[in-house]
């Protein structure tokens, strides 16, 4: 990778940064440019195949979207790894520390769009937040934005619908995090936390670890964090772009409209229904939305789907039980589903 | 000294924990290795991104695993205050 163009003792000085950084860029671009084409060529020109066949729609769809999403998760993932190497957890909770609710939830929702955070930290973050005094509402808000607006899908879905459904999901992620985190502090959410995590004391000094990086380490974790990605979701993305073949050759419109279209008001409600316990990521789900959406589901109804498959996961549920009692574990369920309905039946009301 | 490695038992534990072996077998150290697995505890050190290493008591990586050369200096400059 690009990292290796520098000698390993050379310092990476600003210059050399910005050189390599333009470098890196026109070859993303010619790569990304050069995807359709190359597989038209290889498929058609080079193997004869009939572009009009069915089997062979689909097979240049799995080529193309393939190449297309792990040339954008690689750029997304390393130019929000490289921003986010100058924050923290840490510095996130010293914000976030005595703040009231309301004012809280509306800066741990953002913040936690921001902050480097992996939910299978949930845990440690949860009790270091409420050992830090932050109010567990305000948590919650924290703990719910970070895997509902996911960097990923607001890179996919800018490339594949443009800005404005990006902000809309943005904007609707927000809202729903600051709502349910309020909702769930005001009803009094601390009688069900494990009583072990008040009683947890913070000792020792807190590292904060965004300090003391050179530009060469920035690049480094980036980089790193590309590979262990893109090393963790591959079956999924396969798995999403091979459904996603099969039904943009196969599957006829009319069932899909039929059955989950406009015309069915229990769309958005099922669609979250089958979302919630499935187990995938933004970047397997985006390809089987963008297809879904050729075949004429409505917006709101797709958004909904992908916000439930990304924001609730059993995994992350097993994790949060450590420290949440069952009443609060459903109850956390329960306000960010619903959450997501209303958004959904909002964007197909208002998108159309 | 006493070198404790913070984490749930995830692959990014693992890899810190073998490259402190490393690390340490390269500096000819001799050092009790721990692991803390148990929430409380790692929270308690003030730690939010597992892994973390603790040196003697103190934190000194968290949220990343460093490379084996990181983790020779690390202890070595903890070797040299710490009277070891």
């Amino acid at each position: 990778m690009r990292v290796t163009l520098v000698p390993r003792d050379a310092p990476l000085t600003g210059h050399r940064f910005a050189t390599l950084a333009v470098a890196a860029a026109v070859v993303w671009a010619a790569a990304y440019w050069l995807n359709g084409r190359v597989w038209d060529a290889v498929l058609v020109d080079l193997l004869h195949l009939d572009p009009a066949a069915r089997w062979v729609e689909s097979v240049r769809f799995f080529c193309f979207d393939t190449v297309k999403i792990a040339l954008l998760l690689t750029a997304i993932i390393f130019v929000v790894t490289f921003g986010r190497s100058y924050l923290s957890v840490e510095r996130t909770r010293a914000l976030l520390g005595g703040r009231r609710e309301g004012v809280g939830n509306v800066m741990a929702a953002g913040l936690g769009v921001v902050t480097p955070f992996c939910s299978c930290s949930a845990v440690p973050a949860f009790i270091g937040f409420v050992a830090a005094g932050v109010p567990i509402g305000v948590t919650l808000s924290f703990l719910i934005a970070s895997p509902l607006v996911n960097e990923i899908a607001i890179g996919l879905l800018v490339s594949m619908f443009g800005v404005r459904i990006a902000l809309l999901y943005v904007g609707a992620g927000l809202v729903i995090a600051v709502v349910a985190g309020w909702v769930l502090g005001r009803s009094g959410a601390q009688r069900w936390v494990e009583p072990f995590v008040f009683e947890t004391r913070l000792h020792g000094q807190v590292i904060d670890p965004s300090q003391g990086l050179d530009l060469r380490d920035r690049v480094g974790i980036a980089a790193e964090e590309v590979r262990s990605i893109l090393r963790r979701i591959w079956p999924y993305l396969l798995v999403g772009i091979g459904l996603g073949a099969l039904i943009h050759g196969w599957a006829p419109q009319e069932v899909f409209t039929r059955y989950a279209g406009a015309g069915n008001p229990f769309a958005v409600l099922v669609a979250v229904v089958i979302g919630v316990p499935l187990y995938s990521n933004a970047a397997g789900i985006l390809p089987l939305v963008e297809v879904l959406h050729d075949k004429g589901l409505p917006m709101g109804t797709l958004l909904a789907f992908m916000m439930s498959v990304v924001a609730l996961s059993l995994p992350e549920l097993i994790l949060l039980r450590r420290v949440l009692r069952p009443p609060l574990l459903a109850a956390f369920v329960a306000v960010v589903a619903t959450g997501i309905v209303a958004v959904g039946y909002l964007f197909n009301a208002v998108l159309g | 000294m006493i070198v404790k490695v913070l984490g749930p038992g995830c692959a990014n534990c693992r890899n810190l924990e073998s490259a402190t072996r490393s690390a340490l077998a390269d500096l000819g150290l001799q050092a009790t290795v721990e692991k803390v697995t148990d929430y409380a505890a790692i929270a308690g050190y003030g730690v939010m991104r597992t892994p973390a290493l603790v040196i003697d008591e103190t934190v000194v990586v968290s949220g990343r695993v460093p490379s084996v050369a990181q983790v020779r200096e690390l202890l070595t400059a903890a070797g040299a205050t710490g009277g070891q």
